[in-house]
């Protein structure tokens, strides 16, 4: 099956109804085995049991930024391939990243306040995610404060594609500022500082929450396929009580 | 096997936790209520007798 084969909403429905429950099993193994792995993962020598926020603090954060990533690719298949699903991705990742952006911020400042001794500073990592936040929230809003989904599509494809330029300054902030957020110990020139007993949970976690965002993520595009169904269905019905008072 | 220990954090660690599989959950359920929404939406509508262009059921998905 092609990306063309997926343009139609009604295929794409079948092959969500038919991935859907394989990929909430998988999800929901990986998140277990995931946790257990962090449950038994040894203490830091710094940071003591601290360490163990890390299994979720990471993950969120790495989704934060990569479902603005996917959003953007979906902005391009809007805007210059004007694929018929890419808004429909494009709206329905909003809220799950956003969601992901606030674990992040969360479990970054309960891990923070024990660490650094305070719960937020305005470095360039935590300002620059904060804002990553915001631009969710605005997006989110754009799209509610519109009704036509094919201009609100637009709009919020541009923003989107705006917005990613926050992305490469999330990234490399720890690099370019003095911050104290530490710098990147997994995805580095020179591979990963973190010892195995703790990558390994760490990536178990990772791809377990990616295979929840998958998840999630498809089946808010069906919700918002069938939603557009919904406002058609009633155009169609307003149309014809229209047409029936006309008549009498 | 050896019982886990948080030490003096325990609180900041449990609550991050907490708030994670909250947040999720909700997620969780907002689709799936979300679903359930419009399900029940189309299905009223072709009861009333507005039906798609194509003439299928626009709450089958399979």
């Amino acid at each position: 099956m092609t990306l063309t084969d997926l343009a139609n909403p009604t295929r794409f429905l079948s092959l969500t109804a038919r991935l859907l429950p394989w990929l909430a099993a998988a999800t929901a193994i990986l998140l277990l085995i995931g946790l257990y792995q962090s449950a038994v993962a040894p203490d830091d020598y710094q940071q003591g049991a601290t360490v163990k926020i890390m299994f979720i603090h990471v993950p969120n954060a790495w989704l934060s930024m990569f479902v603005w990533g996917v959003m953007s690719v979906a902005a391009l298949g809007t805007l210059v391939w004007r694929h018929p699903l890419a808004d429909v991705a494009a709206k329905t990742a909003a809220p799950i990243g956003a969601a992901f952006t606030f674990l992040a911020l969360v479990t970054g400042s309960l891990w923070g306040r024990p660490m650094w001794g305070t719960y937020w500073a305005w470095d360039a990592r935590l300002t620059s995610v904060l804002i990553l936040f915001l631009m969710y929230l605005g997006l989110i809003a754009l799209w509610r404060a519109v009704e036509d989904p094919s201009r609100a599509a637009r709009a919020a494809a541009v923003l989107t594609l705006v917005g990613a330029i926050n992305l490469p300054i999330i990234k490399f902030s720890v690099d370019w500022w003095n911050t104290l957020h530490q710098p990147a110990s997994v995805f580095r020139m020179g591979g990963p500082t973190l010892d195995r007993a703790f990558l390994i949970p760490l990536m178990v976690m990772a791809l377990a929450f990616s295979l929840l965002f998958v998840t999630l993520h498809l089946a808010a595009m069906r919700n918002e396929i069938l939603r557009r169904r919904v406002r058609t269905l009633q155009m169609a019905q307003a149309q014809m009580m229209q047409a029936s008072r006309r008549s009498a | 096997m050896k019982a886990m220990t948080l030490g003096p954090y325990a609180s900041f660690i449990v609550t991050s936790y907490l708030v994670v599989v909250a947040v999720v959950l909700i997620l969780i359920v907002w689709i799936a209520v979300d679903y359930r929404r419009q399900q029940l939406r189309l299905r009223e509508l072709e009861a009333s007798g507005i039906t798609r262009r194509s003439g299928r059921s626009a709450a089958d998905i399979r």
